[in-house]
């Protein structure tokens, strides 16, 4: 059913259309946000044509595309969007985006880095308290029924005293470092460059980070450099009792490798909040306790998401406006 | 990652043993090993152990316990005043846990016995666990684990979002060391605290409320971490959570009784409050069941100081106030008896 079509019809032709070939879950949770005076959305979505056909027929004209990891724009959506000059993403990832083709062509991206910092920080943290604490596996060990049959639970290992390799220094690492000097760990990391004015540590290589802490916390966002830099190498450095935490994309790490040293106990724990091929979670995980799985929503909260979306309709409305927009991602 | 202990083997002749200072050990036997690191303790004292022979306890402390000065309470044993009167010789009480409840004090006081407490070696880490128990409630990570390990993330797209941290305000019941620790955590997250306590701590930036009702009514997230006492038992009451309200968590990491835990019940099913983390309960280590079913609700086994590291340091301070002891010099953490 061409709705979509009838409704720009009627609309008024002064409103630019703001294409977003599937609703990212900001849009879907809090759609009332998008409303705006600058723009209209484009619901690819709802159209039944193949995408391809779609754009071709109705999106010739579009200047912006919101996006998200479930749509991403590519160098061939790119092709079929010939007056694009902004991509948004609600997300502070931008990994699904082909950067290399919007520089090339002079498309301006922008994403939500910063409203997820705190948010995100909390929920790295969590899940390290997690694993090294057993919490998740006890909760099980308890609703299981076990407590009053097998006795008391394993012991954990304390959070104090841990040095905690952030790997990755920007808002959100920062946040992570802050929270965990609160508990006493020890904070290294390792970034692209050193950031002479931090407190902590710098190793330049993911692997001498690794081999000199106890846990590692994955902050980077995920690029060509980043893809399966966490590897077995990088893991064994990390070492038997070593745990890692990743909440920023699975890619980062090479998750098969992952496995394999968790189910062989050559490393000592994982939290995980994204994996390589979502939903799908590698099954020898499930049966492992000192694992902790969450399907990628442990950073999410309504005021991450209401800022986030307050963030992208600022920047469309700055865009549409001839405003300078308010959170570019700076091309390295 | 499994604690190991390592047996010392120890070449002490039988003179040697008898001439190390007696220390009698009262643990029940279901208490867990790590509690009591007993190579370890015979290193340095001759240990009278009522568990090492087949008479009744009662009757084995009249006959070998009557001249011991030294008590070792191995976790939450418990040491009642009828138990205290089989030892007239006893001037020490050396505590293995957090709490004390489960020694009559009273009875200590009046007869002029010390009791030395676990210190700090646990604060940080019952401290570190209710962060993670509030965390997890908020945020949904049991829970969510478990849909995953269910093979229900696809199927169950999207989650409900969690509950975000920041901007919470904490009202700390019992602002002791445990309490201060919480709370300097949680100011880190961004998270306000106020707290209630027997008595205002004038040096404490937080704002004090003189009753549980008051913090509550001011509060998002009630964290028990007082003593159980007459005062105290079923401090959290209905009357407490009808003020924390439908949005509030508590947390629960000081002994189970705290809570009346029937009424917690009701008011998780009801949704009266949003959610709870507990560590303890009221008739251990019995669960109210009703709770397995609730994905807003985090269970702990009574695990909050369960570290290999806090268990090192717990051996080290027994055997640090055991030695002071019998050379006649300070205690290392006597407690204060009221």
């Amino acid at each position: 059913m061409e709705n979509h079509q009838e409704r720009s019809d009627h609309r008024s032709q002064d409103l630019p259309q703001v294409l977003v070939i599937k609703p990212p879950p900001v849009l879907t949770l809090f759609e009332d946000k998008f409303i705006s005076s600058k723009f209209q959305l484009l619901k690819a979505w709802e159209s039944t044509l193949p995408l391809d056909q779609f754009l071709t027929n109705y999106a010739g004209s579009v200047r912006a595309v919101l996006c998200s990891g479930a749509s991403p724009i590519t160098a061939d959506i790119i092709r079929l969007l010939p007056s694009l000059q902004l991509v948004i993403t609600a997300s502070a990832g931008v990994n699904h985006i082909d950067l290399t083709e919007c520089r090339r062509l002079g498309i301006a991206v922008t994403n939500a880095a910063g409203v997820f910092s705190d948010d995100g920080a909390d929920a790295a943290v969590g899940l390290l308290i997690d694993v090294l604490r057993k919490v998740s596996a006890a909760d099980r060990y308890v609703r299981n029924g076990l407590w009053p049959v097998k006795g008391d639970y394993a012991l954990g290992s304390k959070l104090g005293g841990k040095r905690v390799g952030v790997v990755g220094l920007g808002g959100f690492g920062s946040a992570v470092a802050k929270r965990l000097e609160a508990f006493g760990c020890t904070v290294l990391y390792n970034s692209r460059t050193q950031k002479p004015s931090v407190p902590y540590p710098f190793y330049s290589t993911v692997l001498e980070l690794a081999a000199d802490s106890d846990s590692l916390i994955i902050c980077c966002g995920l690029t060509a450099e980043t893809r399966h830099m966490i590897n077995r190498e990088v893991l064994l450095a990390l070492g038997k009792q070593g745990v890692i935490v990743n909440i920023a994309r699975g890619a980062i790490i090479n998750e098969k490798e992952m496995v394999e040293c968790l189910v062989r106990g050559e490393i000592g724990g994982a939290g995980l909040d994204v994996f390589e091929n979502e939903p799908n979670v590698p099954e020898e995980l499930f049966g492992l306790d000192n694992v902790v799985l969450s399907p990628h929503r442990v950073v999410f909260t309504p005021e991450s998401f209401v800022a986030a979306s307050e963030l992208v309709v600022g920047n469309l409305e700055a865009f549409f406006s001839n405003k300078p927009l308010l959170s570019p991602v700076i091309y390295e | 990652m499994g604690y190991h202990q390592k047996p010392q083997y120890l070449s002490k002749t039988l003179e040697q043993d008898l001439l190390l200072p007696r220390v009698l050990v009262l643990r029940s036997p279901s208490v867990p090993s790590f509690f009591f690191s007993k190579s370890h303790l015979q290193a340095h004292f001759h240990l009278v152990d009522p568990l090492d022979s087949p008479e009744p306890t009662h009757s084995f402390l009249s006959r070998h316990a009557a001249s011991v000065l030294a008590l070792l309470c191995v976790a939450s044993t418990r040491v009642s005043s009828e138990t205290l009167s089989l030892l007239p010789s006893l001037k020490l009480v050396v505590a293995s846990s957090a709490g004390l409840d489960h020694i009559d004090l009273g009875e200590c006081r009046r007869r002029g016995i010390t009791v030395t407490s676990a210190g700090q070696v646990f604060t940080e880490d019952v401290a570190d666990f209710a962060v993670g128990l509030l965390i997890d409630v908020l945020r949904r990570v049991s829970a969510s684990d478990g849909c995953v390990r269910a093979r229900l993330w696809a199927e169950k797209r999207p989650f409900p979002l969690g509950v975000k941290l920041g901007g919470n305000r904490v009202g700390i019941v019992g602002l002791g060391r445990i309490g201060s620790e919480v709370a300097k955590r949680l100011i880190d997250f961004g998270c306000s605290i106020a707290y209630c306590s027997r008595k205002e701590k004038p040096s404490v930036p937080y704002p004090y409320y003189s009753t549980v009702s008051e913090l509550a009514t001011n509060s998002d997230v009630l964290i028990l971490c007082c003593s159980l006492t007459k005062e105290t038992h079923h401090i959290i009451n209905k009357g407490v959570m009808e003020a924390l309200g439908k949005e509030g968590v508590i947390i629960n990491i000081g002994r189970g009784a705290l809570i009346d835990e029937k009424e917690l019940v009701k008011f998780l099913q009801q949704g009266q409050i949003l959610g709870a983390g507990l560590d303890v309960y009221e008739n251990e280590p019995h669960v109210s069941q009703e709770l397995f079913a609730m994905e807003n609700v985090v269970l702990a086994p009574h695990a909050a100081v369960y570290t290999l590291e806090s268990f090192a340091a717990l051996q080290e301070l027994v055997v640090g106030n055991l030695k002071a002891f019998f050379s006649n010099k300070p205690l290392l953490t006597p407690a204060q008896l009221e």
